[in-house]
């Protein structure tokens, strides 16, 4: 596909720039998930901890976070798709897939926040379901399995839950549906 | 006693403005809110503005009962068959304002998820603009609507739009009472 | 969902044509058919916490859909409720009827002209999406935001958090049954909304606060006419207080009802006045504290029972702390400017224009093609009336954000009716989704 060229030429542009020694981690909770997780990398985003991890071990890092580490609430789950980016940043060690599903957590008791993320593939558009970790990512993944086709494995009800049932494809993919319809007037009788 | 001990009480009129003024001073809007214009359909209810002066205080729960179909919001995909199923449960005579121009058109919406026009589903009588129409405007477009039922035919159906007609066939020709 | 077969894409385009002949076969069908499913599906319905629906005991009970078209859900809300005879066994909430595309449309607008897409999300409360998408973009840019133009924004967004939780107090009293309340809590609200429009122009939807500060100063004599409506407002809350707090029939119809525990709050992700009722002292305001909120006074309010009563005492509360907060941002306003003097940011001033070939040339180009925001991505989270806030931004470099992404509290906090609502009377079930104060814009986006 061209946008497949034109991600790569991205990753050439990108990969000469800022990519940073492998430094002492600042955050303690994402130093962890790094030791525990082989394949994870922790990313500084505008003073925002991010660890990028393997699809696979998703679930167990939202465990990890829950038991361990004091993270009592997930705050959101956010899928990305990344198929139109012009300038994508890359990181380091991670190879970069069409889709990105984002999670936002959230430590009362320690009151801080990390936010992991991890790749996933357009050929196999799945992810572990964090709802059996944290039942409130039950309607957010619902959500993004509505809007980009992302299946949660283990999820109770992978349903859509914003679309009408009988609806298809993936409205939010940047391939799908058009975000802008052109205007039809009552009566116009051409067809646009 | 009989008409004869109040012979100075009584106004003759046509049947037919009789009836239109009694239907243009009591029309039962259904609750229909949907969006941000929603909130402003219930100010216009509320004490400020009160639709009270016009006889149209009284939103009615249910379609049978209600006369009027305000579409105050954007109509989703999802919300089309819905809204035309409660248009088709009110009973005639009918009237429909579409409140805002997320609903009159798509407004600012016009992706994949919202009808581009209420219209496509339901015939409007009325367009309100506005984004949300304030109060006033609303007011403005329910008098308007007014005076459309006050001058407007007596039993018209609806065939002009494209989806209208409620499931009713009746002739193009008017029948019975009305005028012009 | 055990094995899962690649999703075939659909063509980039297609005829809007095709799309529109499709949609009126949809619509035809659904009408037919009754427009929406009625079967009794309830042994596919799952809990919001996760998990099926007992496969037992389903002996002489009813399914009863209430909604989407119900004066009693705030919108276009649809419940699904399993009954057995008054007693509600399950409650499953149904979105979508409000679905807008809202990210999709965010996708397609520059970050100038983001704003007007955001506010209509929570459209009781239309600052706290404002000030959260403002916030996202800054951070990417990287600008600092003036000081008056902080202090502005605090004081509409405590605004519109008085007028959010006064629409509360008048569509919960008008669900319960107190239909007085109705028409008191708009008197209020009314009066806050015309605060908006004689600061914004607009009484909703306001597109107030933009990317670098806010879109226009005070007018003249804002101070007194704010401080006219902090004491109406008080004057009102205290009315509402009398009529209701003590009222032997309020407090029958929602003390010990719809009761959610911390515990359950926080696995649900539930935030806002909800979590606050659980006993659970938890407002961003206090804890992570953005805009000037460390330089004012206000408490956090919170109860220990997580009934729909002490939701409603909280949000009541709400109202006078945010009085509180006005009234200090009216006497501590700083001076100076109400936005960042950043020429790529904000447009010129509109005299500017008429004299300079320059300032024409930028608000040309900054209402064209907007501004360009370095690639990266972030997440910002304000309070909002009904919780965290939040907003996730993707962004590639080019002027249009990749991804935008409201996290919406409603749409987290409607879980909770299900913990709620189960085993209430189908009475108190509108009770129950009415003190929830779910706005349907921001659920379905």
């Amino acid at each position: 596909m061209a946008d497949d060229t034109a991600r790569e030429e991205d990753h050439e542009a990108e990969a000469a720039g800022d990519v940073a020694e492998p430094a002492p981690i600042p955050d303690d909770v994402a130093a962890a998930v790094v030791a525990r997780f082989p394949g994870s990398v922790f990313v500084d985003s505008h003073g925002q901890a991010v660890v990028y991890v393997e699809r696979e071990v998703i679930a167990d890092v939202a465990l990890m976070l829950r038991d361990e580490e004091q993270f009592t609430m997930l705050v959101d789950t956010v899928v990305v798709d990344h198929l139109v980016d012009g300038a994508r940043p890359l990181v380091a060690g991670i190879a970069p897939e069409r889709f990105e599903v984002v999670v936002n957590f959230l430590s009362h008791a320690r009151n801080r926040r990390i936010r992991i993320i991890c790749q996933v593939p357009e050929s196999q558009p799945t992810a572990p379901s964090l709802t059996p970790t944290y039942p409130g990512a039950n309607f957010a993944e619902r959500e993004s399995y509505d809007l980009f086709g992302i299946a949660f494995e283990g999820h109770p009800d992978m349903t859509r839950i914003l679309m009408p049932d009988d609806w298809h494809g993936y409205p939010l993919r940047k391939d799908d549906a058009p975000a802008r319809v052109p205007v039809t007037f009552k009566g116009d009788p051409s067809p646009r | 006693m009989g008409l004869d001990q109040v012979p100075h009480n009584f106004v003759t009129a046509r049947l037919e403005d009789v009836v239109r003024w009694g239907r243009r001073n009591s029309v039962f809007p259904a609750t229909f809110g949907l969006a941000c214009c929603a909130l402003e359909m219930m100010a216009t209810g509320a004490a400020h503005y009160d639709m009270a002066r016009f006889g149209m205080e009284v939103f009615r729960a249910s379609p049978r009962q209600a006369d009027l179909m305000i579409v105050a919001g954007r109509v989703s995909q999802k919300m089309a068959p819905v809204l035309r199923q409660v248009y088709d449960q009110m009973v005639e005579p009918k009237w429909v304002i579409s409140m805002g121009v997320c609903a009159s058109s798509g407004g600012m919406f016009n992706n994949y998820a919202i009808v581009q026009g209420v219209d496509q589903i339901v015939p409007v009588d009325v367009y309100v603009p506005g984004c949300p129409p304030g109060p006033e405007t609303l007011m403005h477009g329910i008098l308007t609507l007014h005076e459309q039922i006050r001058t407007g035919e007596l039993l018209r159906r609806r065939e002009a739009s494209p989806t209208g007609g409620a499931g009713i066939e009746v002739g193009r020709e008017p029948v019975g009472l009305t005028t012009s | 969902m055990s094995t899962n077969p690649p999703i075939p894409l659909r063509p980039t385009t297609k005829p809007l044509s095709d799309a529109l002949s499709k949609e009126e076969e949809r619509l035809e069908r659904q009408t037919d058919e009754g427009a929406q499913e009625l079967r009794p599906t309830t042994r596919e319905v799952v809990l919001a916490g996760g998990g099926m629906w007992p496969q037992d005991d389903l002996g002489d009970t009813m399914i009863i859909n209430m909604g989407p078209q119900h004066p009693s859900t705030h919108g276009v809300l649809r419940l699904m409720m399993e009954l057995d005879g008054e007693d509600v066994l399950r409650i499953k909430p149904v979105i979508g009827y409000l679905h807008t595309g809202m990210e999709k449309t965010g996708e397609e607008l520059t970050y100038v002209q983001g704003t007007t897409n955001v506010t209509r999300m929570d459209y009781a409360s239309n600052f706290a999406n404002e000030l959260v998408y403002s916030m996202a973009v800054e951070k990417l840019v990287g600008v600092e935001v003036p000081e008056r133009a902080t202090w502005i924004r605090m004081m509409m967004c405590e605004l519109s958090r008085m007028a959010s939780h006064l629409l509360f107090q008048a569509t919960n009293g008008m669900d319960i049954g107190a239909v007085s309340m109705m028409l008191y809590g708009w008197r209020e609200r009314e009066e806050v909304l015309r605060i908006f429009e004689y600061v914004t122009g607009l009484r909703m939807n306001c597109n107030y606060i933009r990317p670098g500060g806010v879109a226009v100063d005070l007018p003249d004599g804002w101070q007194q006419r704010i401080l006219d409506v902090c004491d109406l407002v008080v004057k009102g809350v205290s009315e509402y207080d009398e009529l209701l707090s003590q009222n032997p029939i309020w407090r029958e119809r929602t003390v010990g009802l719809g009761i959610i525990t911390t515990e359950e709050c926080l696995a649900l992700s539930i935030t806002g006045p909800i979590l606050r009722s659980t006993g659970f002292a938890w407002d961003l305001r206090k804890a992570q504290p953005n805009l000037a909120y460390d330089q004012v006074e206000f408490d956090t309010i919170y109860t220990s029972n997580g009934d729909v009563y002490d939701r409603y005492r909280i949000r009541l509360y709400e109202i006078l702390e945010s009085v509180r907060i006005v009234r200090q941002c009216v006497e501590k306003m700083p001076a100076g400017d109400y936005r960042v003097q950043d020429k790529k940011i904000t447009p010129p001033p509109r005299a500017r224009i008429d004299e300079s070939m320059e300032a024409l040339i930028h608000h040309f180009k900054l209402f064209t093609e907007g501004f360009k925001v370095p690639a990266g991505e972030t997440y910002v989270s304000v309070e909002s009336p009904r919780g965290e806030i939040g907003c996730y931004m993707v962004s590639d470099g080019s002027s249009k954000p990749v991804r935008m992404h409201i996290r919406g509290p409603s749409f987290y906090n409607l879980q909770a009716i299900d913990p709620m609502g189960t085993d209430s009377l189908v009475a108190d079930a509108v009770a129950i989704v009415s003190s929830i104060d779910p706005i349907m814009g921001e659920v379905d986006r």
